[in-house]
């Protein structure tokens, strides 16, 4: 008899929530490499008025991004360590279950990261990020993010060079979905209507959870 | 236990000879076809004849990227080792087919849009697309157990499909690009777009055919029996090492 789905899942991602409450590892990691990357960016580049409403989306993805990447490598790979991997697999539950929780878990540290950047790179930048439309563009791309990122951090995890390898295998993939944030985030600035690429960034959305869904049940067995 | 090996027992199937040979005659027919029977474009001259190769060889890859997604899915489910064969495969042959169509055009936007390479977003995906076969080649490599590398390089090779279909749909979705399209009207501000005509299309047909499909296939073809050919040897070495 195996637990039901739902529940398995939300037992994963409380045991996850409780882990990070405890040990503080990951969110606090990816937040400071991120508010450094902002501060780098804001030095490296000087930038006038317009040079900063053009660029300042392109700063916050790819800060959330290269910190998306940093956590991911570290959640797989703690489970694998510490045996929590091995625990879930003899446990009785789904696959899909595994990868529904960390991906949710992954999910919403990114956007703790996210979340925090926007106020800061608001005073940075001198550019209001914090927007409806805007809100929810970071929600559906650090979901996308962490959808297709859980997927190939589970393999990566695994290989021999494992650090160096996400990034190689994680960045190209994810341009369509970087493409479509930067086109509505974008458009949002520019006061235009976003909501057309907000549909497309869902539909991204949809195409890479039901990859990491359907394929993540390979690459976690052994 | 060792099974003898006949000389002859790696010797190309006659299909493949016979396939070989077309391809290659085939190839050259859409060469001369390209080269003398087609028109001169008016606005561009010879060099819009790159275009018979250009856009077949991004079509060729396009296809072997489809025999990877069919090589993974089937490994996945059967665990046969040939179909994770015919996902390398389609990947080997798809990069080298995609590198042909970044270099030709390069070739064509020397004169055209004056400059080897611009980051317009078709140049800029296309240019991602060869580098997540490249990262797949890497993931590969870097996996030591085979089962598990078989695995992940099929479960790789599926997600990077994304790459390649978003190559081919990006003009149509972003409206900035420079890039002609070839089928239906040109995005806004493409450069040096030409008039699909029966004379373009009589060369196009063939060539679109060789390269987006016979020389795709042949390679696949070959690339799978030097691989089966190297596993066969990887296995004699183990056989002679137990003894």
């Amino acid at each position: 008899m195996t637990t039901p789905l739902w529940r398995t899942v939300f037992a994963i991602i409380r045991k996850d929530l409780r882990a990070e409450l405890r040990s503080r590892e990951l969110v606090s990691t990816m937040v400071l490499f991120a508010l450094l990357s902002v501060l780098v960016f804001s030095f490296a580049l000087e930038l006038d008025r317009t040079a900063r409403q053009e660029i300042v989306n392109g700063i916050l993805w790819v800060t959330l991004v290269f910190a998306s990447i940093l956590g991911l490598n570290r959640s797989l790979a703690t489970e694998r360590e510490l045996g929590g991997m091995d625990a879930m697999m003899i446990s009785p539950i789904p696959r899909m279950a595994i990868y529904l929780g960390k991906m949710v878990g992954n999910f919403l540290f990114v956007l703790v990261v996210g979340l925090s950047l926007l106020p800061v790179m608001t005073i940075l930048y001198n550019i209001v990020l914090i927007q409806i439309p805007l809100l929810a563009i970071l929600v559906l791309g650090v979901f996308g993010l962490a959808s297709i990122g859980t997927l190939l951090a589970a393999m990566t995890a695994q290989t021999r060079s494992r650090e160096t390898l996400l990034p190689i295998a994680m960045l190209p993939v994810i341009i369509p979905l970087l493409l479509v944030v930067i086109a509505a985030a974008s458009a949002v600035l520019k006061n235009e209507d976003a909501w057309g690429w907000i549909g497309v960034l869902g539909l991204v959305d949809i195409i890479y959870a039901m990859l990491g869904l359907l394929l993540f049940e390979y690459v976690i067995e052994d | 236990m060792t099974t003898a090996v006949k000389n002859d027992a790696f010797a190309p199937p006659n299909r493949l000879r016979l396939l070989t040979i077309a391809t290659v005659i085939f190839t050259a027919i859409g060469l001369v076809m390209a080269m003398f029977v087609a028109k001169t474009d008016v606005d561009q001259g010879d060099i819009q004849r790159i275009f018979y190769f250009h856009m077949p060889s991004f079509f060729g890859a396009f296809v072997a990227f489809i025999a990877t997604v069919i090589g993974g899915v089937n490994y996945l489910r059967t665990r046969e080792n040939r179909w994770d064969t015919l996902a390398l495969a389609g990947v080997e042959v798809g990069l080298a087919l995609s590198l042909i169509n970044l270099i030709t055009g390069s070739i064509w936007a020397r004169p055209i849009w004056n400059t080897w390479w611009t980051w317009d977003a078709r140049l800029t995906s296309a240019a991602i697309m060869c580098l997540t076969y490249a990262a797949y080649l890497m993931l590969r490599s870097g996996i030591e157990n085979p089962e598990k590398r078989r695995v992940f390089s099929s479960v790789y090779g599926i997600v990077a499909i994304t790459t390649a279909v978003l190559t081919l749909v990006i003009i149509r979705i972003v409206p900035t690009t420079i890039h002609p399209a070839v089928i239906g009207p040109s995005p806004q501000n493409a450069e040096g777009a030409f008039e699909f005509s029966q004379n373009v299309a009589m060369a196009l047909g063939p060539n679109f055919i060789i390269w987006g499909f016979l020389i795709p296939i042949t390679l696949i073809w070959w690339r799978i029996r030097l691989q089966n050919r190297a596993d066969a040897v990887q296995m004699r070495k183990i056989e002679a090492l137990a003894e």
